[in-house]
């Protein structure tokens, strides 16, 4: 066993013991995340994924600071009874464009992946304003006060450009148009040739909490609007070897 | 000069390993067989799995494994399963007179086990789970007998196919109908579709106008002003006398039953801003999208709204 006794060498000296734990560290690594970004199949290709638009991003992150996937998920997994309940299972596709993604298990409330057109602008503000008033059995606290939040697009222009350098494929233009298209998207009577003329003719344009000014609720409604609506399912085909 | 060592019994039991380090010395006490023959089977499995299962990723892919296991596969079979099972009752109910659903046991008995629980994840959010709706934030109550777009089956069927005013499906109900915003000082587009601007007393008259015509107590001077102003105005939509128009989805004002409030605060807010309530369409695929809900599923949904006790 000359073999094994050079073990020796590696325990008695501190200084090679961390060179080679981290080499053996580093090779686990290597193979759990190299093969994601090569190989081929871990995100398919789909029609229809676009980046967020800039009030959808800023309802996004409304989302996130509230806290909103400590209760619910994004994610539907390939199981009968949740494509049953919330639709279509969700694909790596829908959230690539996600930083951070919202995906889990943990549902307090119901997976939100394709909640988008579900429901009603006037029922997302009556039912965030006051969930108890509409479900009489939820939990979910109320969020009345996003709707008296004015909404500043001031920084939604540096957060795209924040996206980009993780690898959003904001282009110069939609960055420089950010305030005007944060803006537009609340407006449905206003000029919104330049924001479908980025973002395509399937972006929902609504004042969504009915009073003018775009608040935090409106961005966060036009968030949810969205989920799960971009993908058109009607010419997808499963790939059945993922 | 040093104490005598304590005799050790481990070591004249079993032995060292023969490592020593500074004098001290590791007895020979070897894991248990058992152990480390379940070590070495769990190490096995873990190969076998990964032959099995799909794993190893490689230049073009992961190994499949050869038990050609995957999710996606699965419940697409665990569907496809479901559905060949349904099939033949769905096409019956698709194939079948609206109005002759109820009238088949086989078929009713299926419409109202699948319209109950598509009614829990789709309509309950807004019109409750028992279906009784939100009084007072306009999502009507589906159990009484006051429909606003009408409560036979082949109604309830187009209003859940289509929906009201929502801007996706073109056949939704009430496209670009709404109760306008009547106050002079109302701005926006309800304000834009009102007929005329009211001032705040002219709205006090109408409201008592309809406070009189619902049986409540009101102001008979204001409400003898405020008929002139409806029958000009109002009428249009609501109908002679406030009985409702169900073209219009204009509800009628001379019940009890109301879908914001029928009492003086109300009517004047609803009078002032304006309404609007709208259902998404359920029916309808927009280009790009597949319909959230099929045929079979709507009519089963329809037939357990009709079956709530308000059908007509």
């Amino acid at each position: 066993m000359a073999f094994l006794d050079k073990h020796k060498i590696i325990e008695k000296n501190a200084s090679i013991l961390l060179v080679l734990s981290l080499l053996v560290v580093l090779i686990g690594g290597l193979v759990q995340i190299v093969p994601l970004f090569y190989l081929q199949n871990t995100i398919e290709n789909v029609q229809g994924m676009r980046p967020y638009t800039p009030l959808e991003l800023a309802g996004r992150n409304i989302y996130i600071r509230e806290g909103c996937y400590v209760c619910h998920s994004q994610m539907i997994r390939p199981m009968r009874d949740e494509v049953e309940r919330y639709g279509h299972y969700s694909l790596a596709a829908e959230s690539m464009y996600d930083h951070p993604f919202q995906w889990g298990s943990k549902r307090t409330g119901p997976d939100l992946a394709r909640v988008g057109g579900k429901y009603s602008n006037a029922w997302h503000v009556d039912h965030l304003s006051n969930p108890e008033a509409i479900v009489p059995e939820s939990v979910m606290p109320k969020y009345a006060y996003l709707a008296t939040t004015e909404l500043s697009p001031e920084y939604i222009g540096d957060v795209m450009a924040t996206h980009r350098m993780v690898g959003v494929p904001y282009t110069n233009d939609e960055i420089a148009n950010a305030k005007a298209d944060f803006v537009a998207q609340d407006t449905p009577d206003g000029d919104t040739t330049g924001l479908l003329g980025r973002y395509g003719p399937k972006v929902t344009v609504a004042d969504f909490d009915g009073k003018p000014g775009v608040s935090e609720m409106d961005a966060l409604v036009a968030y949810l609007q969205m989920l799960g609506t971009l993908v058109d399912f009607s010419t997808f085909t499963p790939d059945a070897s993922r | 000069m040093f104490a005598k060592p304590i005799k050790d019994d481990a070591k004249d039991k079993v032995g060292t390993t023969g490592h020593s380090w500074d004098g001290i010395e590791e007895l020979n006490n070897p894991l248990p067989r058992w152990w480390l023959w379940t070590f070495y089977l769990c190490i096995l499995f873990a190969l076998g799995y990964t032959i099995a299962y799909p794993a190893w990723p490689l230049i073009h892919g992961a190994t499949p494994g050869v038990l050609g296991a995957s999710t996606r596969a699965d419940v697409e079979k665990d569907i496809q399963h479901f559905d060949a099972l349904n099939a033949p009752i769905k096409a019956k109910l698709v194939a079948a007179d609206l109005t002759a659903i109820e009238g088949d046991d086989a078929l009713k008995a299926y419409a109202l086990a699948a319209g109950k629980s598509l009614f829990a994840t789709n309509c309950a959010p807004c019109h409750g789970a028992g279906a009784a709706g939100v009084q007072g934030l306009g999502y009507p109550n589906l159990l009484d007998n006051d429909w606003l777009y009408g409560g036979a089956i082949d109604a309830i069927h187009t209003t859940i196919t289509h929906g009201v005013r929502n801007t996706v499906d073109p056949d939704a109900r009430n496209v670009g109908i709404y109760m306008p915003a009547w106050s002079d000082k109302a701005t926006g587009p309800l304000a834009d579709m009102a007929t005329a601007k009211l001032t705040g007393e002219q709205i006090g008259q109408v409201v008592n106008y309809v406070l009189k015509i619902s049986g409540q107590a009101a102001d008979e001077g204001k409400a003898t002003a405020g008929a002139a102003i409806f029958t000009e105005n109002c009428v249009a939509c609501h109908g002679e006398g406030g009985i409702g128009n169900r073209d219009l989805g204009a509800p009628n004002l001379t019940d009890a039953i109301w879908l914001y409030g029928g009492d003086e605060t109300t009517l004047t807010a609803t009078l002032t801003a304006g309404r609007g309530g709208v259902m998404p369409s359920w029916g309808y695929a927009a280009a790009g999208s597949s319909a959230r809900l099929t045929e079979a599923d709507i009519r089963a949904v329809a037939v357990y709204v009709h079956s709530l006790g308000g059908g007509e």
